[in-house]
């Protein structure tokens, strides 16, 4: 047999080594990343859900500023555990969106009543279609949109207090 | 004290099997008679201590001592007894105990049954195998202590996944594990020639017996493990390529080539140098297959603990053993004697094509699996899925199987072309008419379930065709054993390629009383009712299926566990000649509607079937061999 084929296994067993090992040091990232950061925001068009605020359309945000779009629904808890974080963000100057899913005006009303209301427009979702639309897969879900249209980030989850401040990093790069 | 006692015998386990390698190293290295002779007494202590510490184990659990911390994590006071004793490996700690008894048991039949072999082969190997487990004991006690304490004692315990909580955790993880690690004992006679520079076909049929016995029970441990993901996951799946079944694949595919290639030394004493590559590789796919569950660095369904520490533990002894084995055979292989050659039309021949095929195919499996991690050092994130292995293995296996059925029908050393074909003449006939049948009657069906099911008729021909002509009752038991195991991959061939042909599925939201259709069978919910188990709470539909004059009444449960709290489905599965009708209940909607999944699965009993025909097969090969060889050890006693 020829010499040079006889190490070929350690050569082999080496690099599998080297891949598996690799795998060690860098703990695999289980954040799933958002296939529709970078694109723009699909067409829709959804009817107020309240009749003292307007909808919400795909093309309000091109405007050359960017917002925050935010899907939520009046039945959802971590919506109501992420009203302070909108609300605060909201307060710095942040333009926010809403997009209620599978809900009614009576409820998002009690619900705004009780939580605060950062919202400038509210659109009624009733069947989610604009949220998969969204690729988004539950409430709440954020997403920071630049002037242009384009979608910058997309949170999954509520917003805690310690997002804060990378979702307002992020609105100002859009900027 | 019990959990005290089991910690001891594992010290004391660890230090025998220190001792045994010392002995053995010593014992060859001055040829010292007296010393060697005592390697096998302390193996067989070695194995007994072991076997002490998990039955300890198994003690604490029976009991609900809660005091052990795994019993507090990993059990609950209110769980059926059965799984009291299976939770006991159903953790990372206790599987690794699981694992090392077995490795020690398998040292002590080693040091009990072995005799024919060159006795400072038997030394060495033994040897070897107390390598091994030392590493993997210092392991248990260093990363994975299975009996610490924990205090203050908790009230009760966590409890146990309940998707473990089925009679199959008792039975699936311990025969897979003699599997894997039964294969131990091939690696370390690989290691033990390799010292003693000992190949030849007195060596094969020494290990042949090792290598048999592990196979069965890894055929066993993987056909039972598929069945048990087909019916308690509710996927109406059997095989999900998913990493931790692909570990317990890949020591198959290289134990069926050592099989086969240890046939050929054993017989023609040929293929020397790959016979020992392939008892290496067997078993390092064992030992990377328990390193990729361990580690947790693939996502898997069967992942129980996330630990990178112990990851790199395990990764330290896989480079320990693999590489000092591979250093080894490259070292030492150039002295061991070139075998008999072979022409390329000859049954060495088919074995050796046998053998790069299943090469191949593990090749792609390890590839496939490993793919991810490669691709995540890369920055990309992606998984690998069914649609890559049966593409790229599936038309391989195809090929590997169609060789299989022409092997056996080849004569040693030498054959001719043309008389192959001649034998060959009624599988290729089996072959092509159950194609053209398939392609007037069968409907539209893939390229590769068509080409499946067409094989899996040729290949059962001639998967019979070695007993032809010949004496049935004269014929030796481990040819019947090749017929029976080549027989099971033709009926589990067919069992998979119907299953992808013909399954009909059905998803509704269905509504009480209102009939659905799902292939020959019209299935309607008859209503829901509540369900009270040991330690679940749930629903039961209860479902009435009717085809022709048959009616089944099938119960699909909604399982709600409090402890952990979980939701698990369990399907109720009706088995008929002809397939099996497999019924999963989901969750209702606002509407009343009930969510139901129907399959109709036409001869999918036959991939489990054909599974167990194989280790069948093993059977009686083993039992061949082993009588076989005891008639020969007292015929030279005589003499």
């Amino acid at each position: 047999m020829k010499r040079g084929l006889i190490w070929l296994p350690v050569g082999v067993f080496a690099l599998l080594f080297a891949v598996v090992a690799s795998g060690l040091v860098r703990p695999a990232d289980r954040t799933i990343h958002s296939a529709l950061v970078g694109k723009p925001l699909p067409t829709f068009s959804l009817g107020a859900i309240l009749p003292e605020k307007p909808g919400v359309g795909s093309a309000m945000f091109r405007q050359g500023k960017p917002r925050l779009l935010n899907v939520f629904a009046s039945w959802c808890v971590p919506c109501a555990a992420e009203a302070p974080q909108l609300d605060a963000l909201h307060d710095a100057g942040v333009s926010i969106d809403g997009i209620a899913v599978r809900d009614t005006g009576e409820k998002v009303r009690g619900f705004l009543r009780r939580w605060g209301d950062p919202y400038e427009r509210i659109g009624s979702d009733p069947d989610s279609s604009v949220q998969l639309a969204l690729g988004s897969s539950g409430v709440p879900e954020s997403y920071v949109i630049d002037g242009q249209g384009k979608i910058v980030l997309q949170h999954i989850g509520d917003i805690r207090p310690e997002d804060v401040p990378s979702i307002l990093v992020a609105l100002e790069k859009a900027r | 004290m019990i959990a005290e006692a089991g910690l001891a015998a594992l010290w004391f386990a660890a230090a025998l099997a220190a001792l045994q390698l010392v002995m053995a190293a010593i014992g060859i290295r001055r040829d010292h008679v007296e010393v060697m002779a005592a390697v096998r007494p302390v193996a067989m202590v070695q194995g007994l201590l072991v076997i002490g510490a998990m039955a300890a184990l198994i003690g604490v659990f029976m009991r609900s001592d809660m005091s052990v911390l795994l019993v507090a994590e990993n059990s609950h006071s209110d769980k059926p007894m059965l799984y009291k004793f299976a939770g006991t490996w159903g953790n990372h700690e206790g599987s690794m105990l699981l694992w090392v008894t077995i490795l020690g048991l398998a040292g002590g039949a080693v040091a009990i049954f072995e005799r024919r072999l060159d006795e400072r082969t038997v030394i060495a190997t033994l040897g070897a195998q107390a390598a091994i487990a030392l590493g993997f004991y210092a392991f248990l006690l260093f990363s994975s202590n299975p009996f610490t304490r924990l205090f203050p004692v908790p009230a009760d315990g966590n409890g146990l996944n309940p998707l473990l909580q089925d009679p199959g955790l008792a039975f699936h993880p311990p025969t897979l594990y003699i599997g894997y690690v039964g294969i131990s004992v091939a690696f370390s006679f690989a290691v033990g020639a390799l010292v003693t520079r000992d190949v030849g076909p007195k060596f094969a049929r020494a290990m042949r017996p090792w290598v048999l016995g592990a196979w069965i029970f890894l055929t066993l441990g993987i056909t039972a493990g598929s069945y048990w993901a087909y019916y308690e996951l509710g996927w109406g799946g059997w095989w999900f390529w998913d990493p931790v079944e692909n570990a317990s694949l890949m020591p198959w595919l290289a134990a069926t080539a050592l099989l086969h290639s240890v046939t050929v030394l054993a017989t023609r004493d040929g293929l020397r140098a790959w016979t020992i590559m392939l008892a290496v590789v067997a078993f390092s796919m064992s030992m990377i297959g328990t390193f990729l569950v361990r580690s947790g660095i693939l996502t898997s369904v069967h992942a129980f603990a996330v630990d990178p520490r112990r990851g790199a533990f395990i990764l330290g002894l896989l480079v320990l053993y693999i590489g000092g084995a591979l250093i080894l055979f490259a070292l030492r292989i150039g002295t061991v004697r070139q075998g008999s050659t072979f022409e390329l039309v000859s049954r060495e021949g088919a074995l050796v094509a046998n053998n790069l095929l299943l090469s191949v195919v593990l090749g792609i499996v390890l590839i496939g699996t490993l793919y991810p991690l490669l691709a995540s050092a890369m920055g990309v994130q992606l998984s690998v899925g069914p649609p890559f292995f049966n593409k790229a293995a599936g038309p391989i296996a195809l090929v590997l199987v169609a060789m299989m059925a022409v092997g056996p029908l080849l004569r040693w050393r030498r054959d001719q072309a043309s008389a192959v074909l001649g034998r060959m003449l009624a599988p290729i006939a089996a072959t092509v008419l159950a194609l053209i049948a398939l392609l007037v009657f069968g409907g539209e069906i893939g390229v590769l379930p068509l080409a499946g099911l067409s094989l899996a008729a040729g290949v059962a021909v001639a998967s019979i065709a070695p007993l032809w002509k010949r004496n049935l009752v004269r014929a030796p038991l481990f040819t019947y054993g090749m017929v029976v195991a080549h027989l099971g991959i033709a009926v589990s061939l067919a069992g998979m390629a119907s299953d992808s042909a013909f399954t009909k599925e059905t998803l509704v939201a269905a509504r009480v009383g209102v009939p659905q259709r799902v292939g020959p069978w019209t299935v309607t919910l008859d209503g829901i009712r509540p369900a009270l188990g040991a330690n679940w709470s749930g629903l039961e539909a209860q479902l009435t299926a009717q085809r022709g004059d048959t009616t089944l009444i099938l119960y699909p449960q909604s399982r709600f566990f409090a402890s952990p709290p979980t939701n698990t489905s369990e399907s109720a599965i009706a088995t008929r000649l002809d397939g099996q009708l497999y019924t999963v209940i989901g969750q209702p909607d606002s509407a009343g509607r009930w969510q139901l999944r129907l399959w109709w699965k036409p001869f999918v009993t036959l991939i489990w079937l054909g599974g167990a025909l194989i280790a069948l097969g093993g059977f009686l090969s083993l039992l061949g061999r082993v009588t076989r060889e005891r008639r020969t050890a007292l015929r030279e006693a005589t003499i």
